[in-house]
């Protein structure tokens, strides 16, 4: 046990190790220089050149990497370009909204595509699962980001009941804030909650046919006890599985639904890195995004452990 | 600074989620106060300013922040795009033209405390000047050699050569005055001497200033306790945030095709002005076929200006016939000299020894009007047999490295955004690989005299060459479109220089 999970950390460094080489060198290639974007069309060569001093620029690939490294291990993930403020207090700036944003959707996905799901397998041709079906295909055809100005048109133009856009801030208060993230939040949910209803489905269906769910009818539960209590906790590991896909991808890929709601989140801080080449930033976050994949991945496999006795054995 | 590292995410979020708790804590004891009378603006640009300091880094929307709400310069540009006095008084200019003298205002200090004199308007110069200085403008100030204090209220600038459009050149966001003190932070927490102080900047989201209660001249003093920029990127969400009331103003909205959904909304009122921003389609002069004068003229002519407005900017647009828009001083209408027509442009082209025409790339960049105008163009060209192929390039730092640094490109399409920027035809290396004596004279000339009749003059003269040696396609300028609430009043219709003046802004009773 304790053998697995040093040897799953370990493998968790070195992966992070990997990617920052890699994230490191694509950034290096990507043609453009922070430094001109910055100065606009009129710089001399001269203030350039002076630009590219002070940012660390003139320096030789090796050692950029080295020093970006070094900081990124003792907590110093370097100086915005363009915001001239610290890259850590920006991503955790941004945490402060795209991850609430994240876990309200993913609360809300599994909230309607759980039960949803069960029941469609429960009933298996009814007419829930006709609804989960029709449901799963709709939400996932239809784009988060249009989603989103159907809710901004609806709720905010049309009705004035909700603000279109923006972010207030935490700190003007917890209702101003979970009003900025309710309709970001649906239009994220939606989607992940027909892929959810899906996937929670055919494990429902899967398990209902294994020994011990024929068994523990044959002892006599009833039809509920057998879904709730049996079937249900060991449908869970690949929904789980799902579910952190699904998490890593709602902060890492929001940024079209950020966008449209003009919500100041992680994925727009990556997006505008780009466009500005504001590298320091880009590799930060992107870097941050490899890492919570992998820190998800890791704490799935832990969940496993603990829903599924079995797979402790095996370890 | 807040340092972090990125192992342990679980405490990063268990750190994010007690913030969370903690501000829903504190909201319920900070309930929103009822709304006064009106004394607050929420403003929109689509672009967020990169720093706050004008003085170091290019981006426009720097200065459509910070110059004349927080930062003053020695003079400003008014909404006719006119020089006029702000921190010095007055000034004059030795007869030879190397010599000005500026009397400074007496009184004024910075949002710190700090005292506003000729010694910190020397170090203000000298640091955009200076070795180490990444002034974006640092050419302005190349010209003048030494700077006297005689005494705290006077400073004298010694020029190496004569520079007429210095002045003006001052008046610009690039050239405000900054504390010696304050300087080294003014990215982050801009310090002047405007009507506006720096409050917050919530990054990615909005700047916040505040009304400066000892500004200086009680003339200009701000109207408005609180101004918000807030930023939004997205045409819809700037139309959705307008028509919620989310926003009072939008002077530079970004979607011309919505601006008709305005029509009839009985709390907003729609402007269109014009900008600086001139919609050009720069060729490379040292490339064939652009090296031939008559192939360049062919394709102009070959343009129906009109059109291109029309399919890229719903119709709303000045067509320019020369690197010049309306607003700047001796501008002079220049369409009518290679207008719209096919047959003279399909001769010129066979008389250039290309009777069936050509293939070349145009590199696009990603903004609206850029692939917008390249498709019209592309239609249009094609009715004289040249094919044009459009490539996507990703601005700006895509293009910066293909176009502007490399030269590595036939034809590209971009907004121009500096005011009176026509001496860009006579920088050497520049784009365009434009190479004419007679026009880089008019460009000496014009700094050889500071009188404003004879600098019109001289650049009525550099319009009419560059509208027949069209080392550019000149195609529109564009519009301001400008989406605000009724009862605002004092927001600039045009603008002569990219800003947000507030200090007039006020709400009508």
């Amino acid at each position: 046990m304790i053998a697995l999970l040093s040897r799953r950390l370990a493998g968790l460094v070195i992966t992070l190790l990997v990617v920052s080489l890699v994230i490191f060198a694509v950034m290096d290639l990507l043609p453009g220089d922070p430094a001109s974007i910055m100065l606009g069309t009129s710089a001399s060569p001269e203030t350039l050149a002076a630009l590219r001093r002070d940012l660390g620029l003139d320096q030789p690939l090796l050692i950029r990497y080295g020093q970006w490294l070094a900081g990124v291990f003792s907590g110093n993930l370097g100086q915005s370009y363009t915001y001239g403020v610290p890259v850590a207090g920006l991503i955790i700036e941004r945490l402060a909204v795209t991850l609430p944003l994240a876990l309200i959707a993913i609360m809300l996905s599994v909230l309607i595509a759980l039960p949803l799901g069960v029941l469609a397998a429960a009933r298996r041709g009814g007419i829930m699962d006709a609804i989960a079906t029709v449901f799963s295909q709709v939400s996932i055809a239809v784009p988060a980001f249009w989603v989103a100005l159907l809710l901004i048109i609806l709720f905010s133009t049309t009705l004035g009941l909700m603000p279109a856009g923006g972010f207030p801030g935490w700190g003007t208060g917890f209702l101003p804030a979970l009003q900025a993230l309710i309709m970001p939040a649906v239009a994220l949910a939606l989607p992940q909650a027909g892929v959810l209803t899906r996937v929670t489905r055919s494990a429902v269906l899967d398990t209902m046919h294994e020994d011990f769910a024929r068994t523990a009818v044959a002892k006599g539960l009833s039809r509920s006890a057998v879904l709730w209590r049996h079937i249900v906790p060991n449908a869970l590991v690949p929904i789980l599985t799902i579910l952190g896909l699904q998490f890593t991808f709602l902060v890492a890929g929001a940024v079209l639904v950020e966008n449209v709601f003009n919500l100041p989140g992680l994925g727009r801080l990556a997006f505008q890195a780009l466009s500005q080449r504001d590298i320091i930033v880009m590799q930060d976050v992107v870097l941050f995004f490899a890492g919570l994949v992998i820190v998800m991945n890791f704490i799935v496999d832990l969940s496993y452990l603990a829903i599924d006795p079995r797979m402790r054995k095996a370890a | 600074m807040i340092k972090v590292s990125l192992a342990p995410s679980a405490r990063l979020m268990r750190r994010i989620s007690m913030g969370a708790a903690l501000s829903a804590g504190i909201m319920v004891l900070a309930l929103t106060p009822a709304e006064a009378a009106k004394t607050t603006l929420n403003l929109g640009m689509s672009v967020e300013p990169a720093g706050l300091d004008p003085t170091i880094a290019a981006p426009v929307a720097i200065g459509q922040v910070t110059w004349q709400n927080i930062f003053e310069g020695l003079v400003s540009i008014d909404e006719t795009g006119k020089v006029q006095p702000q921190l010095a008084k007055s000034w004059e200019i030795s007869p030879d033209g190397l010599t000005y003298t500026f009397k400074l205002q007496s009184g004024v200090k910075f949002h710190d405390g700090e005292a506003f004199d000729s010694a910190a308007a020397k170090f203000a110069l000298d640091r955009a000047r200076g070795k180490d200085s990444v002034n974006p403008q640092k050419r302005f100030f190349s010209s003048i050699a030494s700077i006297d204090t005689p005494d705290a209220e006077t400073l004298v600038l010694h020029l190496s050569s004569p520079t007429g459009s210095l002045v003006y050149w001052l008046g610009w966001p690039a050239s405000v005055m900054v504390g010696p003190k304050s300087a080294a932070d003014d990215k982050t927490t801009p310090v002047g001497t405007g009507p506006f102080k720096f409050s917050t900047w919530a990054k990615g989201d909005h700047v916040e200033l505040v009304k400066n209660a000892d500004y200086w001249n009680k003339d200009d003093a701000a109207k408005l306790d609180k101004v918000t920029f807030r930023f939004i990127n997205d045409p819809q969400a700037q139309a959705a945030a307008l028509k919620s009331g989310d926003l009072d103003a939008f002077p530079e909205f970004a979607a011309p095709e919505l601006m008709s959904s305005f029509d009839g909304d009985a709390r907003l009122t729609t402007k269109i002005g014009n900008t600086e921003l001139k919609v050009v389609a720069g060729m490379n002069n040292a490339r064939k076929p652009f090296d031939d004068k008559r192939v360049r003229q062919a394709l102009m002519m070959a343009i129906d200006r009109q059109t291109v407005i029309d399919g890229a900017w719903s119709g709303l647009g000045t067509a320019i016939g020369s690197h010049y828009t309306p607003n700047d001083p001796g501008y002079q209408d220049m369409t009518g000299v290679l207008p719209y027509n096919v047959e003279k442009a399909k001769a010129l082209l066979a008389e250039a020894g290309y009777p069936n025409g050509f293939t070349f790339t145009i590199k696009s960049p990603q903004m609206a009007y850029a692939p917008r105008s390249a498709q019209v163009i592309q239609a249009m060209l094609a009715e004289i047999g040249v094919t044009m192929n459009i490539e996507p390039t990703e601005f700006p730092a895509k293009w910066v490295k293909d176009v502007m640094t490399s030269r590595d490109y036939d034809m590209t399409i971009v907004a121009h955004a500096e005011p009176m920027d026509i001496d860009i035809y006579s920088r050497d290396p520049y784009y365009f690989n434009y190479k004419n004596p007679a026009f880089n004279d008019l460009m000496k000339k014009v700094q050889n005299t500071a009188d404003p009749a004879e600098q019109a003059k001289i650049y009525g003269e550099a319009q009419k060459i560059l509208a027949e040696d069209v080392p550019a396609l000149y195609l529109f300028v564009m519009p301001k479109l400008g989406v605000w609430d009724k009862k605002l009043k004092g927001l600039w219709e045009n603008e002569p220089i990219p800003s947000n003046v507030l200090s007039n802004v006020s709400w009508e009773e």
